[in-house]
């Protein structure tokens, strides 16, 4: 979320040509009002770049000619929109009731213990010192009858405890000490 | 149809929706679906005349599963075709976030092709050009699945221009939210699918039926009820009316979850399962072997129920005459009319069960802090009562409890509902409403700091 303790950073990105040939199809979607890529051009955006900057809201603004401020009011309403980047590793946990009655809030404090996640990021986001895990609680995930749900980037896991985590965590390791992503 | 008798309870799952759903060998690719019979209602929809699809799905009496319950044939019935002359426009509401509900998700990631067809199928019935699929942000899997199913769909031509050879052209795409709880709101959809912040519209002017998409008359369904449709198409209208009870047709897909042994979401023909059935034959009972307390019937907007509550339920009988009964929270048949009957709703379907071990102030300070923090911020009773009503029972929870606060609580809510935009304002006073008024005693000990601390929920 924006604000004036958290305004957009500057930002240095340079969309390239299949950056922008995506853009270009998904503005092709909205076939009545360009203004309607505005939000799906911030995911776009997002999911290359990690997160949304100055950059980002002028290059998309331009792209749908609107004003940046069409674009920023948006960053400040949606909460997926970040404006700064995350951990390298971000789980989200769900904080909403059915969850909470099969303990994620207990899970959320373990994931925080066991990455070292104790810096706060605002809004609730907690991240280690070194920037390479973030915690953070989400509503609902619509997976309540499999609790607790969890998230880390796009990937989603039903029932996750801390044995969740940890899996998750050497997978993420192994594939770092073989090259991988 | 098939009757997947997975429960032992004294009725069996009626699965329509989710017949292939959970079956080991059926996928989401497109020839699984035309294996299994899929797009065949289109082609016969497609023979039919739009009004006459129309008058089908009147004649099923299907109610909107997205939470309101609205008579779908009703609402397709508002734009007026001979008079109109602007685009009509179709949206699949996809957003799934009332707290408790999590059915639309088992649709789109093991049926996707099934929720085309019934949209396929409704956007040709409503002579709707364009249609979207405003799918929740964080079902990033949902809508790869849903994009390679539309990809999958234009390729064999059930998309696209001239389909099947019919002349009826139709595009169709998905749009993501980005984690907004009121997106799921019709209007605040529009406005949010119109590259805007998701402020809900005020009613009237803005009936989608009459200004939505883009000022156009604008169908807005749930998941749920347009898979419906293709099964209305394939058996008739009159034949759907059949199952379940009279003006509860068809099936309905229930999600339970919190304190019971085995959670899970279950199918079953409008009224054919009672609560007490569901809740304890199908799902085992209360976990660990305690005592039921309370449940939320509908989603976690809808009002609380208490265990040990009886309800006067207003209902016709088989002569068709109206009768009184008394009914325990158990023996309530699941349905719209008799949840409604019993003060709260049956909503989304999303059940919510709480055991004795849990604390109420806790419980439902855990649903304010969501209401606090999904408010759109647009109309001053909603976006400070919510925030307030939670800041209440924060307090309260800490420990710093005062008097006054059961009823503040009380006042606050009364005081939102009915004085906003959208049906959010009840949606966050209902549950403070109900758990005060019938946990009042629990509150009140909270409230004058000498209650014994229970197991807390979060
Ligand atoms: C605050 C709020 C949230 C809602 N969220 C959803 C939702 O997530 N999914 C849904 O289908 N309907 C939701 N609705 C209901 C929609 O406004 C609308 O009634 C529904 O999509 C109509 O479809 P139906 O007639 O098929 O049920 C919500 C309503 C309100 C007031
Ligand atoms: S009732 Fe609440 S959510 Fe609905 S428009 Fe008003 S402020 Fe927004
Ligand atoms: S409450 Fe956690 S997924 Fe619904």
């Amino acid at each position: 979320m924006v604000g004036p303790d958290q305004p957009l950073l500057p930002g240095t990105e340079a969309p390239g040509t299949e950056f922008v040939r995506k853009a270009d199809e998904i503005v092709r979607q909205y076939p009545v009002s360009r203004r309607s890529a505005a939000l799906p051009l911030l995911h776009h955006w997002q999911q290359e770049f990690g997160f949304v900057s100055q950059r980002a809201v002028e290059w998309i603004s331009e792209r749908l000619g609107l004003k940046p401020i069409h674009i920023l009011e948006l960053v400040t309403f949606y909460p997926m929109l970040r404006v700064r980047p995350g951990g390298k590793i971000n789980f989200k946990v769900c904080r909403t009731l059915s969850c909470a009655l099969a303990g994620s809030h207990d899970l959320f404090a373990q994931i925080r213990e066991r990455c070292g996640a104790t810096a706060t990021a605002g809004h609730g986001m907690y991240v280690s010192p070194d920037g390479a895990y973030s915690v953070e609680f989400v509503e609902c995930l619509a997976a309540c009858g499999t609790p607790p749900a969890m998230m880390v980037e796009e990937e989603e896991f039903e029932r996750a405890t801390i044995d969740t985590v940890e899996r998750i965590l050497a997978k993420r390791q192994a594939s770092r000490a073989t090259g991988g992503a | 149809m098939a009757e997947i008798g997975t429960a032992k309870g004294p009725a069996a799952e009626h699965r329509i929706i989710l017949r292939y759903a959970d079956e080991p060998d059926y996928t989401t690719d497109i020839d699984c679906y035309l294996r299994h019979g899929g797009y065949e209602q289109l082609r016969k929809a497609l023979s039919m005349e739009p009004a006459a699809i129309v008058a089908e799905v009147k004649a099923s009496g299907l109610r909107g599963r997205g939470g309101a319950g609205f008579p779908t044939g009703t609402k397709w019935g508002f734009i007026d075709h001979a008079k109109n002359q602007k685009p009509v426009y179709l949206l699949c509401n996809a957003d799934e976030s009332e707290p408790g509900t999590f059915k639309d998700r088992q649709i789109i990631y093991k049926d996707p092709h099934q929720l085309l067809e019934g949209m396929i199928i409704s956007s040709y019935a409503n002579r709707a050009h364009l249609a979207y699929i405003y799918i929740r942000g964080e079902m990033v899997r949902g809508a790869q699945i849903l994009e390679r199913a539309l990809a999958e769909a234009r390729a064999k031509n059930f998309l696209g221009e001239n389909i099947l050879g019919s002349g009826y052209d139709l595009d169709m795409f998905v749009f993501r939210g980005a984690g907004a709880y009121i997106c799921g709101e019709e209007t605040g959809l529009i406005e949010s699918l119109e590259g805007k912040r998701a402020y809900p519209r005020i009613k009237p002017p803005y009936f989608p039926a009459v200004l939505g998409l883009y000022l156009c008359p604008t169908i807005v369904n749930n998941v749920e009820t347009l898979c419906n449709v293709k099964h209305i198409v394939e058996m008739g209208g009159a034949a759907y009316a059949k199952i379940g009870t009279p003006n509860n047709t068809g099936t309905r897909i229930w999600c339970v979850s919190g304190d019971v042994r085995r959670p899970g979401y279950f199918e079953y023909d409008g009224g054919a399962i009672t609560m007490g059935e569901l809740l304890y034959d199908v799902c085992g009972g209360i976990r660990d072997g305690n005592r039921l307390k309370a449940v939320i019937p509908g989603g976690s907007s809808a009002k609380v129920l208490r265990a040990g509550e009886t309800y006067r339920i207003r209902r016709k009988n088989s002569q068709g005459t109206m009768e009184e009964v008394e009914m325990k929270l158990e023996d309530l048949p699941l349905d719209f009319d008799t949840i409604a009957a019993s003060g709260s709703m049956s909503g989304s379907g999303g059940i919510i069960v709480m055991d004795h071990t849990r604390d109420m102030v806790e419980c439902l300070n855990n649903l304010s802090a969501f209401y606090a923090h999904e408010s759109c911020g647009q109309c001053t009773p909603c976006r400070e009562g919510a925030l307030w009503m939670h800041k209440i029972l924060d307090r309260m929870a800490e420990g710093e409890g005062r008097p006054e606060d059961p009823q503040l609580l009380l006042d606050l809510a009364e005081q939102i509902a009915g004085r906003t935009i959208c049906a959010f304002g009840e949606a966050c006073s209902w549950p403070v409403e109900s758990f005060v008024a019938k946990f009042r005693e629990e509150f009140e000990a909270k409230a004058a700091k000498e209650h014994e601390r229970l197991q807390p929920a979060c």
